[in-house]
């Protein structure tokens, strides 16, 4: 029990938000800064893959954070910012990859599961219904034993 | 159940193991893609795979007597060639620098991009292992990198006749790689 309200817990703990202590190159304006940090968001940082360029330390995601708050600084609107890096760094930096040729696949997969599923589950119901399982109407003489059953006890 | 046929319960008990045996042919072709270099999982596409190279020009690096490039030092050269980013702090461009070398002695031009790197580092590699670079120019802010899409170093690139980028690489060109390179530098 109590394992499960820790597990609880945790799931309701809102994510901690790691910061970059690094504060020399953040832009002044708040809302620009906001901005720059929404664009660095949708930027996966190449060199750990997993993470955006918001999150990471390497060197390489420093540098792009940078370049984003200077597009950003120059009046590049968010669209053109991630287009900036999309152009040079191509389909692999965003974390929202778009939907395309090569992507569909990954984009399709969940509607293709949850129709296989379907088509599973129709499938199986339909052959259980053609060998009989599932017609459960009792004969005239299965009731009459249950009524004998279920009768009072004989004294 | 008692419906079920005894061929396909046959089907149903062989299934797995055409599983697990469709599942470890595509793992040895894996596996053997990683040794040959055809097969990177850590690798990203570049998105500079048919188009031309970004417009740059860098610098010489202080001190090292050759020159410097430009973008437009890549096109109608006539030939392939070869652009190598390094810095002397990388330790993968050791294990690449041999197969540099081999590939400047053949004749292939090489032009190397200093990343990130303090010009007396850069220039004792050089003295050290060999200098393989027809040009070298200095990127220290890095940025010309970014307008290449290189992620970390080494990385080489390819730029055919026609001044188009043919082929990258990201990692140290291996001596397992070599008889490929050859064939595209030709």
């Amino acid at each position: 029990m109590t394992r499960l309200l820790l597990l609880l817990a945790l799931l309701l703990a809102a994510p901690a938000h790691a910061q970059i202590g690094d504060t020399t190159y953040r832009l002044e304006d708040p809302a620009l800064e906001a901005r720059a940090r929404a664009v660095g968001r949708e930027l996966r940082c190449l060199v750990c893959q997993n993470q955006s360029i918001e999150d990471s330390d390497a060197s390489l995601a420093r540098d792009l954070r940078i370049l984003v708050r200077e597009q950003i600084a120059a009046g590049a609107s968010d669209e053109e910012t991630l287009r900036f890096v999309h152009q040079r760094y191509g389909d692999f930096v965003l974390l929202r990859p778009p939907v395309g040729i090569h992507t569909v696949l990954l984009w399709a997969t969940p509607v293709l599961f949850l129709g296989g599923g379907l088509i599973a589950i129709v499938l199986t119901r339909r052959r259980r219904a053609a060998t009989g399982i599932g017609d459960t109407e009792l004969s005239a003489e299965e009731k009459a034993r249950l009524a004998r059953l279920e009768g009072p006890p004989p004294p | 159940m008692s419906t079920m046929s005894p061929s396909r319960r046959r089907v149903l008990l062989y299934a797995p193991l055409a599983v697990a045996g469709a599942a470890g042919l595509g793992f040895w072709a894996m596996l053997r893609g990683l040794q040959d270099g055809s097969f990177n999982p850590r690798g990203v596409p570049s998105a500079l795979i048919g188009r031309a190279p970004p417009d740059f020009a860098l610098p010489e690096v202080e001190g090292a007597n050759l020159p410097a490039f430009a973008a437009g030092d890549l096109r109608g050269t006539g030939r392939p060639v070869l652009v190598n980013f390094w810095a002397s702090w990388c330790v993968p461009c050791i294990i690449e620098h041999p197969q540099l070398m081999a590939l400047h002695r053949e004749g292939v031009p090489v032009l190397g991009v200093n990343y990130k790197d303090r010009p007396a580092d850069a220039r004792s590699f050089l003295q050290r292992h060999g200098n393989p670079f027809a040009r070298l120019g200095a990127d220290q802010p890095g940025r010309v990198a970014i307008e290449w899409g290189v992620y970390g170093v080494p990385e080489s690139y390819v730029i055919g006749r026609d001044g188009l980028v043919k082929w990258r690489w990201a990692g140290p060109i291996t001596a397992e790689m070599m008889p490929e390179l050859r064939r595209l530098l030709a």
